[in-house]
């Protein structure tokens, strides 16, 4: 696969990815009716699904990312097996973490997935020392931390953006703005319209980009990652997109008017992007239809699989706290 | 008396403060609009009763909310603000700790911090460990903060309406998991004091010291113990700071033994200070050893099976007291 967006093979891949994270979603939408095999608070990123398959797609193997609550996305368009990724979200024995890091602390650092925290603005400052070793080690890699619209008013997030500036550090920071944080829309929690336009203050680029539109976010992340490569220092870039579910599953949006969630699914950037590939000829209906149904597949076989797992075993609830238990 | 669930007697609480004094204001993350349309959720329907102006939807900013408040109260306004989820006082804690626990007394009592903050805490929703941590006694370590943790729907509103107008700046802990707990409230203005316990249930042969989820823990393994002879006198703490001495230490010279329950990890715990307190003041009184009933020093986990390691039960309460009780309990 050729990372030129014309390619038909990575604009088809682009669009797969995309898929794949709906449809890992929509199935924990429907799980967490029953709460009994769902628990936890499921926080879904349903309509982001461009900005987690367009950055990542721009990434090297060697790169790293940070991810927050809304991480599903995320780890899945970096390459986590679905699998051990759903028996995790289902606290299981055979999860990625074993059961310990349930839905909102995810961490796949076999797949350069470092860190989820759910503590919100907690991802930039580590971002900072995570390309710190990048550059210490001459690693070639950077680090991309995702964040929120919300989480750029924590104090952190400003700190780590001056560090990084000041260090000339290789961090592509990419604020998600969502349009929401919790029940607030964007102009009740930031001073600011754009986030973006923060960079200044930190010496770096900053650009923002339609997030829905997946080859957009693609061509950006690369030239601000390429800004990041070349040893300039750190980069801003804001995708603007939207939150099509609640803040979680138990929220039902009672606080959003109709018409913003109507026009924004008319935007939604599967849908939109499916269009265009079909309308330029790239992919077919019958196509469009085995992508879902490979997607739904390997979905199941997922869920299957962490159904069938069991819960850990209580003894294991006083293990990984350290690497070796201190005496008494 | 009216039936109210605990989230509903906070509400009542924070909307009479309100009423009463318009240095009262409320802030915080979605304490105006919430994702939660429930009535059982405490700031539901201020913003409705009180405005914009009284009621105060933050950015996700804690250390600016909590230097809003501590700024607001040095000029003579009350705050309350909300802290949502335990864990994330750690992004507040430098006001806090630094700022509302010391100005005061830096200053040669010049300042005054009346502030209050709210915080949501509890575990047992598979959340994990980023927001379920109960710090509580990281926070009464520091000097200058006062910490109450009701049990019940009075003592929720009692509570929350004397941290309101006390001098200080106090921290409430509300457990999410008794928001829907009903109960009797009396209306109006009630207050119950701070730094005096409450004596949730008479016996003679075990003092069990607890607050919060866990006073409810301790109840249920009374009457266990009671069929096995065993009469336990419960003390709902409410107050951890100031510390009800007397109260403790009284039962503890009538019964001569003591079991401290609570839901945070014993290690350096808040039960670690009352067994030594215990055990200064009334070790003449003791006829068997402290125990103390609290969760493993590892994060809250998510796991129901591991949860259930976490957290103490009924059966942990019966078994401490068993232990204390030594050859008694046996015969
Ligand atoms: C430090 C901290 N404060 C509060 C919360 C509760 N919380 C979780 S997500 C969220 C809103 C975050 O908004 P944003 O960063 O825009 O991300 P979005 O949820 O919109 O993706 C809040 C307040 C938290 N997890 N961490």
């Amino acid at each position: 696969m050729t990372k030129d967006p014309i390619s038909p093979e990575f604009r088809t891949y682009l669009y797969t990815c995309m898929v794949r994270i709906r449809k890992f979603e929509e199935k924990i939408t429907a799980l967490s009716q029953e709460s009994e095999r769902m628990r936890g608070m499921q926080i879904l990123a349903t309509g982001q699904e461009a900005v987690a398959a367009g950055i990542t797609a721009a990434l090297e193997p060697a790169d790293v990312i940070i991810s927050n609550h809304r991480s599903h996305g995320h780890l899945i368009a970096r390459g986590a097996d679905m699998k051990s990724l759903m028996a995790e979200i289902m606290a299981k024995e055979t999860g990625v973490n074993g059961g310990k890091a349930g839905t909102l602390h995810l961490a796949i650092p076999e797949i350069n997935a470092l860190m989820t925290s759910t503590v919100v603005g907690a991802g930039p400052p580590m971002a900072v020392g995570a390309a710190f070793a990048q550059q210490y080690r001459h690693t070639g890699g950077i680090t991309v931390v995702f964040f929120g619209d919300g989480a750029a008013a924590e104090g952190s997030v400003h700190e780590a953006m001056n560090l990084a500036g000041v260090w000339k550090l290789p961090v592509l920071f990419v604020c998600e703005n969502n349009c929401w944080a919790g029940a607030q829309p964007h102009d009740v929690h930031c001073a600011t319209q754009h986030i973006f336009k923060r960079a200044v203050g930190y010496d770096m680029p900053g650009k923002s980009v339609d997030g829905n539109d997946v080859e957009a976010v693609y061509r950006l992340a690369m030239e601000l990652m390429e800004h990041c490569r070349s040893g300039k220092g750190p980069a801003l870039m804001e995708t603007m997109t939207y939150r099509m579910r609640g803040h979680g599953e138990q929220d039902h949006q009672h606080y959003v008017d109709p018409r913003e969630l109507e026009m924004w699914a008319a935007r939604c950037p599967i849908r939109c992007y499916g269009k265009q590939l079909l309308d330029e000829g790239i992919l077919d209906e019958g196509r469009i239809r085995s992508i879902e149904s490979d997607a739904e597949t390997e979905v199941a076989a997922s869920v299957a699989f962490a159904d069938a797992s069991p819960y850990p075993q209580p003894e294991t609830a006083l293990k990984d706290v350290f690497v070796q238990p201190p005496i008494a | 008396m009216n039936q109210k669930t605990f989230g509903q007697a906070l509400n009542e609480a924070l909307a009479i403060a309100l009423e009463l004094d318009d240095t009262v204001f409320v802030a915080g993350e979605g304490v105006g609009i919430s994702i939660h349309q429930d009535p059982n959720m405490p700031t539901q329907g201020l913003l409705q009763q009180f405005g914009p102006g009284r009621v105060k939807d933050t950015p996700v900013s804690e250390a600016a909310i909590a230097g809003l408040a501590v700024g607001a109260s040095c000029m003579g306004l009350r705050p309350v603000v909300e802290i949502m989820f335990f864990p994330f006082i750690t992004l507040a804690s430098d006001m806090l700790i630094n700022h509302a626990g010391k100005l005061r007394y830096m200053s040669g009592g010049k300042s005054s911090f009346p502030l209050t903050v709210r915080v949501k805490a509890g575990s047992g929703f598979g959340a994990g460990a980023q927001h379920s941590h109960n710090l509580e006694a990281w926070l009464a370590h520091c000097p200058g903060l006062k910490i109450v943790w009701p049990s019940t729907p009075q003592d929720a509103k009692g509570l929350l309406l004397s941290a309101i107008f006390d001098p200080d700046p106090v921290i409430v802990v509300e457990d999410m998991m008794l928001y829907r707990m009903p109960g009797d409230v009396p209306a109006g203005d009630i207050r119950t004091p701070l730094g005096k316990a409450r004596l949730a249930s008479a016996g003679t042969d075990c003092t069990i010291v607890a607050y919060g989820s866990a006073l409810h823990t301790a109840m249920k393994a009374i009457s266990p113990l009671a069929e096995q002879g065993i009469c336990c006198e419960v003390i709902d703490l409410r107050s951890l700071v100031p510390l009800d001495k007397v109260c403790i230490l009284e039962s503890v010279r009538k019964t001569g033994r003591l079991v401290v329950v609570h839901e945070s990890i014993r290690f350096c715990g808040f039960g670690a200070e009352l067994a030594a307190m215990v055990a200064e003041e009334a070790f003449d009184s003791l006829k068997g050893p402290i125990r103390r009933v609290a969760a493993p020093k590892i994060p809250v986990p998510v796991a129901p099976t591991h949860e259930a390691v976490f957290k103490p039960g009924p059966q942990d309460v019966i078994q401490a007291v068993r232990e204390t009780m030594g050859k008694r309990a046996l015969s």
